[in-house]
């Protein structure tokens, strides 16, 4: 008989991949625990040596490095490390010494390697690359298709109008127009039972088409053989449904009752126009405060692309394009206001906003360009106040002024073409930190109104004047390191290069900015005419210019940390905080921690390449 | 290992059972093996004996050792009777869980209602559970040529010499490791001081848990014979890697 070994089960129920394994494994793996102890100081791997265990931790913590001594990761109690090395040749591969007194559970190879081969959960969990690991962290999302994960209930949006089956034709029909709907459920005068259900269509076809009298009572022409759907199933299920008996209306029901009707007009907006829906609606509105009123709706629409697991992409872009809207919107009631401008001009869109990689935290940063015909004396008093309607009404809309003044009130941003050329010819020609330090604002523009030909023109101008300057690309490589990823996650710390410790970190200045900064650089080397980071790597890619494999890497990181950062904001907006880009190690969940990390190496190792490849 | 409360027990209210002066010797280990090898009647205990143990200058590196803790229902190795058994192999560098054994067994003398609460074995367990003399060739097989490591030696050692007394009579003896006395070396050398006792000083517990604490060995639930066996050897080794070094001759620490 095997010995019970309960107070290594208990702890390696504690702690993933361990927790995610059967109970009878969780035991057989215990009793084949081998246990050691280090003191503080004390090298526990040495490079190269044979490895044939899986290092646990059970107490204490423990530094591990890189080969030119570089610390690669800190673990605390439930950290593993030596998995490269069990997995590789049996060698280690990154040396681990104690930095407190440790107690070791170490796992015997033998049942390492069967935990790996015959557990999916496990083996992802410490698979070998980093990279790999990423990957399917990320795939693994990209799977999930809103239509087969959301709930029909999602798409009822009020009660099921109904009407009673004795009542006429043109009660009906009257009913149907006071309620502004296509469909109404039919019920029983005595037990008010849903009976059948009539659309527009019917009206047509049974009623008008067959002459038949608007007096008939509504039971007469009803669909009597009702389709229905439970709540509970899912929006391709409804699909499936109306595809099969050719219906365009189903009710929703739970527990017998009626909660509502779903329609397939429901459907495909649902899945294609959601994020276009709030847009429609900002072009409906007649003033600020009514616009302010649609701050919640693109909240809940974001929230809803992030329940969705829609990818990074879809969430940045619908953000945007909602950002734009409101922009133009607010320009239109401006131009209705303070009539029509006096020369033409152009507002641009700058930052995240023209890359479409928008959040809900973000800050407006735009500008305009005006006509090269322009005079500061006759017309900049319209030009400004136009200015000052968009930015006061963006202000209210949730889109916080920008503070660093980036904003076409200030008069800086508020120059002709002639002026902003040269702003551009100087910043390229010139590329000193000082006028480098808006470069991850400026260099990605987009014309959002008016003469929108003219942000072409600058953008034309940048990619002539950037794609073969290697002082200017070395220059804005430079300037894409000052801000670094951190190393990972100790204990419930944010953990840095030098082994100091935080309490959060901002996932877009620390993460997806310094991102979009090197793929930028990369992007205008290559001459690429995209603005969306991932447009952007996919031109670089094709370029050939990164060693093979590393493009795909950057992707899968920006996607992984951008994911976190999403979804942090989404899930402040759902418990009633203010969203924002801080994060702090507790809320993290273990397998966020585990790819955020492989994510930040994949950074850190893309910005030593960025200053290899763009030398001074 | 033993928790009891003293006082539930009757027994002096002392922190700590003390050690018979007559145990501090230590005896030449391989030499009294010959001799007790030539007068043991049973052949597991020849066998035992036969299977000799390492010299006194053998460094602890190579030194087959056996964490060893039994529950007992009490204090008296006379009167009291074991319960369970824990034995883990190990060495300085790993302890082996794969090859670690747990037994319960019935005792001779009934089981008190202190007992039951403090060890989590219940009357049924023990009603179903095997006498020692059913597990005595297992425990000495897994016993021969290792030197055992014990938390306070007033336990295992004096329990089993009388158990197998009264099943086979004729006791045993064997060489331990008592971490608990090595705690005592660093924190016994001498009394508090008057001052010291004056201030409220209390001498620092030398106790399993407390002792694992000063070496930052986790927490671990007490009065499982396996889990004290395994929190014994780990101590072990925090102590040698704080204290001695793997060269150090088990003479220096066997009893």
């Amino acid at each position: 008989m095997e010995a019970e070994h309960l107070e290594i089960v208990d702890f390696l129920r504690r702690f993933p991949p361990f927790s995610k394994l059967p109970e009878e494994v969780l035991a057989k793996t215990a009793s084949h625990v081998e246990v050691g102890y280090f003191k503080e100081g004390e090298q526990i791997l040495e490079f190269g040596q044979s490895i044939d265990a899986l290092h646990v931790v059970r107490s204490g913590a423990v530094e591990v490095f890189r080969r030119n001594g570089d610390l690669y990761n800190r673990l605390s109690e439930g950290g593993f490390f030596g998995e490269f090395g069990l997995l590789r040749n049996g060698k280690v591969r990154f040396p681990a010494v104690a930095l407190e007194d440790s107690l070791i559970y170490f796992l015997p190879e033998a049942v390492f390697t069967e935990l790996f081969e015959n557990h999916e959960l496990f083996a992802d969990a410490v698979e070998v690359e980093d990279r790999t690991r990423l990957r399917q962290a990320v795939s693994r999302r990209e799977d999930a298709n809103q239509l087969m994960t959301s709930r029909v209930i999602r798409l009822v949006t009020r009660e099921p109008v109904t009407i009673e089956s004795t009542l006429s034709v043109r009660a009906a029909a009257q009913r149907m127009s006071e309620e502004k709907v296509s469909s109404l459920l039919i019920t029983d005068t005595e037990s008010q039972d849903i009976v059948g259900i009539i659309t527009d269509k019917d009206l047509r076809n049974r009623v008008v088409a067959a002459g038949l009298g608007y007096d008939l009572p509504v039971s007469e022409i009803m669909s009597v053989n009702l389709i229905t759907i439970n709540a509970r199933q899912f929006v391709f299920e409804a699909m499936l449904e109306m595809l099969r008996h050719n219906r365009h209306h189903l009710p929703v029901m739970r527990h017998g009752k009626a909660l509502g009707v779903v329609a397939l007009a429901d459907i495909i907006r649902y899945e294609s126009q959601n994020s276009l829906f709030v847009v429609s609606s900002i072009f409906r509105q007649h003033n600020i405060e009514e616009l302010s009123t649609l701050a919640k709706d693109v909240k809940a629409s974001f929230v809803r692309m992030v329940n969705e697991d829609a990818n990074s992409h879809m969430i940045g872009s619908a953000m945007a394009v909602i950002g734009r809207s409101f922009k133009q919107r607010l320009l239109e009631l401006g131009e209705e206001l303070l009539g029509p401008p006096p020369v033409p001009y152009c507002f641009l869109a700058l930052g995240s906003m023209a890359r479409d990689e928008q959040t809900l935290v973000t800050d407006q940063d735009n500008a305009m360009i005006l006509d090269n015909r322009f005079d500061p004396k006759e017309h900049d008093e319209y030009f400004f106040k136009l200015a000052e309607f968009v930015s006061n009404g963006l202000a209210a809309c949730g889109y916080t002024y920008c503070s660093g003044d980036i904003m076409a009130t200030n008069k800086t941003w508020r120059q002709p073409l002639k002026v902003w050329e040269k702003y551009f010819s100087d910043w390229i020609g010139h590329p000193d930190p000082a006028a480098l330090l808006h470069s991850s604002i400026f260099f990605d523009l987009d014309g959002v109104w008016g003469k929108v030909e003219w942000a072409d023109k600058l953008n034309d101008l940048i990619h002539r004047n950037t794609q073969r300057n290697p002082r200017f690309l070395a220059c804005m490589a430079r300037n894409a390191l000052n801000r670094t990823p951190p190393l990972g996650f100790f204990k419930d710390f944010v953990m840095e290069k030098d082994g100091k410790h935080n309490n959060s970190i901002n996932m877009k200045r620390r993460g997806t900015a310094p991102v979009a900064d090197l793929i930028r650089v990369h992007a205008l080397a290559v001459g690429s005419k995209s603005r969306n980071s991932f447009e952007r790597l996919q031109d670089i890619i094709a370029a050939n210019i990164l060693p093979s494999g590393r493009g795909q890497d950057i992707r899968d990181a920006l996607e992984l940390i951008s994911r976190v950062r999403i979804r942090h904001q989404a899930l402040a907006v759902e418990e009633g905080r203010e969203p924002n880009n801080n994060v702090a190690p507790e809320n993290l969940s273990d397998f966020e921690r585990k790819n955020l990390k492989d994510a930040f190496q994949i950074l850190s190792n893309a910005q030593k390449f960025l200053k290899f490849r763009y030398p001074l | 290992m033993f928790y009891l409360d003293k006082e539930k027990l009757g027994l002096p209210g002392k922190q700590e059972p003390q050690l018979q002066a007559a145990d501090s010797e230590v005896p030449d280990w391989p030499s009294r093996f010959k001799v007790l090898h030539q007068h043991a009647k049973d052949k597991r205990l020849q066998a035992f004996y036969d299977a000799g143990v390492v010299a006194g200058d053998t460094p602890l590196a190579e030194t087959p050792l056996l964490a060893v803790d039994f529950e007992t229902t009490g204090f008296n190795p006379r009167k009291n009777s074991i319960v369970s058994i824990g034995l883990v192999p190990m060495t300085l560098k790993r302890i082996r869980c794969h090859a670690a054994k747990h037994w319960i067994v019935k005792p001779l003398s009934g089981l008190s209602q202190e007992s039951v609460v403090i060890h989590g074995i219940t009357h049924s367990e023990i009603q179903h559970a095997p006498d020692l003399s059913q597990v005595i060739d297992e425990l000495l097989q897994a016993f021969a040529g290792h030197v055992m490591v014990v938390h306070h030696r007033g336990i295992e050692r004096p329990f089993l010499n009388e158990a197998l007394k009264a099943r086979l009579g004729e006791g045993i003896e064997f060489p331990v490791i008592d971490t608990m006395e090595l705690e005592a070396r660093l924190h016994r050398q001498k009394r508090l001081s008057w001052w010291q006792r004056f201030l409220g000083r209390q001498p620092l517990s030398i106790r399993l848990a407390d002792s694992r604490n000063r070496y930052h060995l986790p927490w671990y639930r007490p009065h499982d014979a396996l889990t004290d066996a395994l929190a014994t050897g780990e101590l072990l080794q925090a102590q040698v890697a704080h204290r001695f070094t793997p060269e150090t001759p088990i003479n220096d620490l066997w009893k």
